[in-house]
């Protein structure tokens, strides 16, 4: 059993799990990855209590719930956290924030680790949350504001246009009322926007 | 007190009534708004789960441009708020991160030096004007309408406090100054599903439910919201909802701005009220 063997190698401590059960790989090295990253530094602070479990509304949805998730991180197991769902179905509601007893921004370090697994590729295809919100940065880089008609094309050409036929009704009923515009809205200095993305995107992301 | 006014894209587009409510509301309070010139989308959660040194450049553009025109910063939708907050966080917090943000932003010839305060509509409208400059001025009194307030999350957290991040009164007490009655609502500040509504319909369409039927089995006539995916996710996706759960719930949801709006005697169709897909008119017909 799959989450039985997790829970063992959380027993076992850190630095012994890898994804395929092979050789240990270097001990602490995702811990000090995440904690070198900022809003990843809170892992350190956890008490296990389950408080953010409790308070997550869709921890039920989630491959490992949050407190799992954060014994998963100093176990060391890299792959299997990266690999997972449960940051993608992370709503950004807060609630765990608010609760932790021990401060723990959780919330930011649900983001930490999505940026990690997309930019190390370990996201799982057919992560639909994550290719919603690659599709909501395309349409940022190109026209600076959102634009919901362009974002959904990009979407459920990205993923399953089936898919996007049970929502025609919503779509029309918003079109109708005038809240779907055709046309997107772009900022006028797009040039300067687009410039500090660039200069940005040479600067090697947020971790030190 | 000079306000920069910062819509965000939602309500260019299915937030639209919440930005024709908020400039109708605030002409008729007195609250001078100037928009922010040339702003850019925040980055949303979405930028902010791609790449989060992207996301703060993005969010870093807008209050640097605030900055330059001078007023705090005034966000109605709660997911902007949230980010320009935490950008202003992380800026402090980290100074490799202000120092690379810097960099960035000086490429486009810009610079910013944490000046620029974040505030949400709700709270400039609760606090700097106050419950009793706006009961003054209430024309049609709500008197007998039950309202369900809705917070969802961004409004109030994690670490602003405006009001209390569990259970807040904010809005329960605006309802009261207008002359309505705010239920019992113990949901108000649960999530709705905010951006999983699009790639995770399913989970969102459960947590609405839940949110839809604490707010009627209370008694509430119709909900009020303070952000514009909240707001798009319980009136748009409803029909769904009932589908999904054979509920059949018909809770009109407005933006607050278009409550207050009504009771200060301001045209419907000047609030955008023709805009929802659950109508309101009916319902609001004795007092308009």
């Amino acid at each position: 059993m799959a989450s039985a063997s997790i829970e063992e190698k959380i027993e076992r401590g850190a630095g012994l799990a890898t994804a395929d059960g092979g050789e240990p790989k270097a001990e602490y090295g995702f811990l000090e990855e995440v904690r070198s990253i900022p809003g990843g530094e809170g892992v350190d602070l956890c008490i296990q209590c389950g408080t953010c479990t409790g308070s997550c509304p869709n921890a039920n949805e989630m491959d490992h719930t949050p407190r799992e998730l954060i014994a998963m991180i100093r176990a060391g197991m890299r792959d299997q956290v990266l690999s997972s769902n449960s940051m993608w179905y992370c709503a950004s509601c807060y609630l765990c924030t608010v609760r932790c007893p021990r401060g723990v921004k959780y919330t930011d370090l649900m983001y930490v680790l999505k940026n990690l697994a997309w930019q190390s590729k370990m996201a799982k295809r057919g992560n639909r949350p994550l290719a919603m919100a690659r599709s909501f940065v395309d349409v940022l880089n190109r026209f600076g504001r959102v634009h919901e008609a362009t974002m959904l094309g990009v979407y459920y050409f990205r993923t399953n246009p089936l898919t996007a036929l049970p929502l025609a009704p919503i779509g029309i009923g918003l079109l109708t009322h005038g809240r779907l515009p055709l046309f997107p809205h772009r900022i006028k200095n797009q040039a300067q926007l687009q410039t500090i993305v660039r200069k940005a995107q040479e600067l090697g992301g947020i971790s030190q | 007190m000079k306000y920069i006014y910062y819509p965000g894209c939602s309500l260019e587009s299915t937030g639209i009534s919440y930005d024709r409510s908020t400039r109708a509301v605030c002409r008729v309070l007195g609250l001078e708004m100037e928009d922010l010139e040339d702003w850019n989308c925040c980055g949303s959660t979405a930028y902010f789960a791609i790449d989060e040194l992207l996301s703060l450049c993005f969010s870093g553009r807008n209050l640097a441009l605030a900055e330059g025109q001078g007023g705090d910063l005034v966000a109605p939708c709660s997911a902007c708020y949230t980010v320009l907050h935490k950008t202003n966080r992380y800026l402090k917090d980290y100074p490799d991160v202000r120092a690379k943000v810097g960099t960035a932003l000086a490429a486009g010839g810009l610079s910013y030096h944490g000046g620029t305060k974040v505030r949400h509509l709700a709270e400039v409208i609760l606090n700097d004007v106050g419950l009793e400059a706006i009961a003054s001025r209430v024309q049609r009194n709500l008197h007998g309408l039950k309202v369900a307030t809705y917070y969802g999350c961004q409004l109030v957290r994690p670490d602003v406090g405006f009001d209390h991040p569990e259970f807040p009164q904010s809005l329960g007490t605006l309802v009261e100054a207008l002359g309505g009655e705010a239920v019992k609502f113990p949901l108000m500040s649960r999530c709705c599903g905010g951006g999983l509504i699009m790639s995770e319909e399913q989970i969102a369409l459960g947590l609405l439910n839940k949110l839809l039927r604490s707010a009627t089995d209370n008694g509430a006539q119709v909900m009020i919201a303070a952000c514009p995916l909240c707001h798009l996710n319980l009136d748009a996706y409803q029909g769904k909802v009932n589908r999904k759960f054979g509920a059949q719930y018909n809770l009109p949801v407005l933006y607050f701005t278009q409550l207050i709006g009504l009771a200060l005697g301001i045209d419907p169709q000047a609030l955008g009220l023709d805009k929802n897909i659950i109508p309101a008119t009916e319902l609001l017909a004795a007092y308009v």
